[in-house]
């Protein structure tokens, strides 16, 4: 698709999702999750800007609505996402032992992308999935529970 | 009542999410009786089950149900809204349900829409769960299809990270397409809730329990569970104990059936320290409670809160100062900052406990913190604020000479040696957070 056609497919997109909703401001978190995903994970400032005009609100409005949620992210981020969470049942487990592995494996720190831009790596609160714990969501996909020594299989098959 | 489904029990060993196995097991009968009903025996019958919230605050269902105004009372549309956005740290079971038994809660929404005669069902599930969203969604698309809806709507929509939108008003401005914070109440939802109409909020569990007390019938309902709460609950059960998971019994069970019987006692056959049971934000048990038993009205004479029926137990190796710090990052992580008290207090609490942690806390800090926690508790908008209270205050009550020994020794007491000993959370990994300290600034 040219960028004129991708544009015009994400405003219809986001009209359908408009449609679904008693008042269209509704939309405007389904419009970011769809605008993320296209965007290869994160939001960018046209991004934002393309969510705005679809929803026909101020590119300001959108901006503060996305730095309000965990999820939208508006730092560019690596092909891949390692959440961990560290929350109560998971740093009883020893999810600690875990983020140690990850940031040796992937020689990274929490919140950081790998200079090959393959992972980004991240901490996160309680994922609910504390009876499993410790929890690690590898793509928006949880894989409960990871051992330090699960660690290294993981990396290799996201740098693969 | 075994191989009968309740809310996750007797769901074993079947595909629920498919709507021919739910059917099979007796699923949507309930749906078919409700409608059979005027909406006024309905409410009836849920208030005399005396089916109480399960999403933290044991509100009566029956109670709400009843404070929604009728169709003849109100100019415009009516909404039911399930709060599916379970983030509470310890909280696993609407997840569990979701994914399991998905038709249970589009079941327990439809008769809820049925009694108060609304056209709309929002599910607002948290972003992060993109499989149950998946299930569930297929699950409503089944349901519709099959002709169950009526002239009735389900959306299900995805929330993107944020604790406070498990908060009911916040949740409603969420959905409205807005920053999720609290809105100040009166009016509360009932009166004025989404798009300012009339609605219905209720926790996934609470909705999902609903189909049982028509199938089994009020009075059977009522055998399960305490006079003041009948009826099962899922307990979430986590932290240091051998079998954690799941377990749907009778609300009343006590601390000790469920973490020795069931969760077959602590991991590796240490020494039990501390149980929280209702998820993070609520006071701390020690030891000597085993025999509290775990419904909404005998944890409050105990002294904590219930709260979402999450069980988190705690070990001898765990510093109590460790655990009170990575659960305030956690509050000050998620608190909205609409209101002072809450926005700044969370951020004083973890730069003391941190203070202390790290060996440099006066004797004057362990008075400090409590004042601290006086000036948050009951000031704050939302509950959010009582939360980030409840725990630490009660860390330092019930673990005052743990506490003491980090002065006195001027650093932990367990060395490096403590189960969560340097536990990153994510407030850590942003700069912005790096904060000057208000005791020495
Ligand atoms: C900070 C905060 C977080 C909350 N999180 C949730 C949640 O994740 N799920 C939930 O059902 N209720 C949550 N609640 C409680 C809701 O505000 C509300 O009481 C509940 O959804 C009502 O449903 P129920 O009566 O069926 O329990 C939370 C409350 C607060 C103050
Ligand atoms: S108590 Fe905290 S979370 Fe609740 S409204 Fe105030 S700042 Fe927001
Ligand atoms: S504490 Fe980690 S998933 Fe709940």
């Amino acid at each position: 698709m040219t960028p004129a056609e991708n544009a015009a497919h994400f405003r219809q997109r986001v009209e359908e999702i408009k449609a679904v909703y008693p008042d269209s401001r509704s939309a405007i978190m389904g419009a970011l999750h769809l605008a993320q995903r296209e965007h290869g994970g994160w939001l960018p400032p046209e991004a934002l800007e393309e969510v705005a005009e679809a929803m026909e609100l101020t590119p300001a409005y959108v901006q503060s609505v996305a730095s309000f949620y965990d999820m939208y992210q508006l730092e560019p981020v690596g092909r891949h996402t390692v959440e961990v969470c560290t929350n109560l049942s998971c740093a009883l487990a020893g999810a600690q032992s875990v983020v140690d592995a990850f940031e040796q494996e992937l020689g990274v720190r929490a919140g950081e992308t790998t200079e090959d831009g393959a992972v980004t790596f991240r901490i996160v609160e309680c994922a609910g999935g504390c009876g499993s714990a410790p929890v690690v969501v590898v793509d928006h996909r949880y894989r409960e529970p990871v051992r330090a020594e699960d660690v290294q299989e993981i990396v290799e098959e996201l740098r693969g | 009542m075994a191989d009968r489904l309740t809310v996750l029990t007797g769901a074993e060993g079947h595909d629920l999410s498919k709507l021919e196995q739910y059917r099979a097991a007796g699923g949507y009968a309930s749906l078919e009786k409700a409608r059979g009903m005027t909406p006024a025996e309905l409410i009836q019958q849920i208030s005399d089950a005396s089916l109480r919230g399960r999403g933290g605050a044991g509100f009566p269902m029956g109670r709400k149900l009843s404070l929604v105004p009728g169709p003849d009372k109100r100019s415009g549309p009516s909404y039911v809204v399930c709060n599916a956005d379970e983030s509470e740290p310890g909280a696993f079971k609407d997840r569990e349900i979701m994914r399991r038994v998905p038709h249970r809660l589009i079941e327990g929404c439809l008769i809820a829409a049925y009694t108060i005669q609304s056209k709309n069902v929002f599910i607002y599930i948290r972003g992060e769960y993109l499989a149950e969203y998946e299930v569930l969604a297929a699950a409503v698309e089944e349901a519709r299809a099959a002709g169950l809806f009526g002239d009735v709507e389900i959306l299900v929509h995805r929330g993107a990270g944020a604790y406070i939108c498990g908060e009911e008003s916040a949740l409603l401005d969420s959905l409205e397409g807005k920053r999720g914070q609290p809105r100040p109440r009166p009016p509360f939802p009932p009166v004025t809730g989404l798009y300012s109409g009339p609605t219905l909020v209720n926790n996934v569990q609470t909705l999902a329990s609903v189909p049982s007390i028509l199938e089994l019938g009020v009075e059977a309902y009522k055998q399960l569970g305490v006079a003041s709460a009948p009826g099962t609950v899922v307990y979430s059960l986590s932290g240091n104990v051998s079998r954690p998971g799941n377990y749907e019994l009778p609300l009343g069970t006590t601390i000790r059936e469920l973490v020795f019987e069931h969760g077959h006692g602590v991991a590796g056959g240490r020494a039990l320290k501390a149980i929280i049971p209702g998820g993070s934000s609520v006071p701390v048990f020690t030891p000597d409670q085993l025999d509290v038993a775990l419904d909404f009205d005998s944890v409050q004479a105990a002294g904590s809160y219930l709260g979402s029926a999450a069980i988190i137990v705690v070990d001898d190796r765990c510093c109590m100062v460790q655990l009170g710090l990575r659960a305030e990052k956690f509050y000050m992580h998620e608190s909205c900052g609409k209101c002072t008290p809450c926005r700044e207090g969370t951020r004083w609490l973890v730069q003391l406990l941190q203070r202390i942690e790290d060996g440099h806390g006066r004797q004057s800090d362990l008075d400090l913190l409590r004042t601290v926690c006086d000036r948050i508790l009951g000031k704050s908008l939302c509950a959010l604020g009582d939360f980030a209270v409840y725990c630490v205050a009660s860390y330092v009550d019930k673990f005052y000479d743990e506490f003491q020994r980090h002065i006195d020794l001027g650093g932990c007491p367990f060395g490096s040696h403590s189960s969560i000993d340097g536990i990153v959370a994510p407030s850590d990994q942003h700069a912005h957070t790096a904060m000057p300290d208000p005791v020495t600034a």
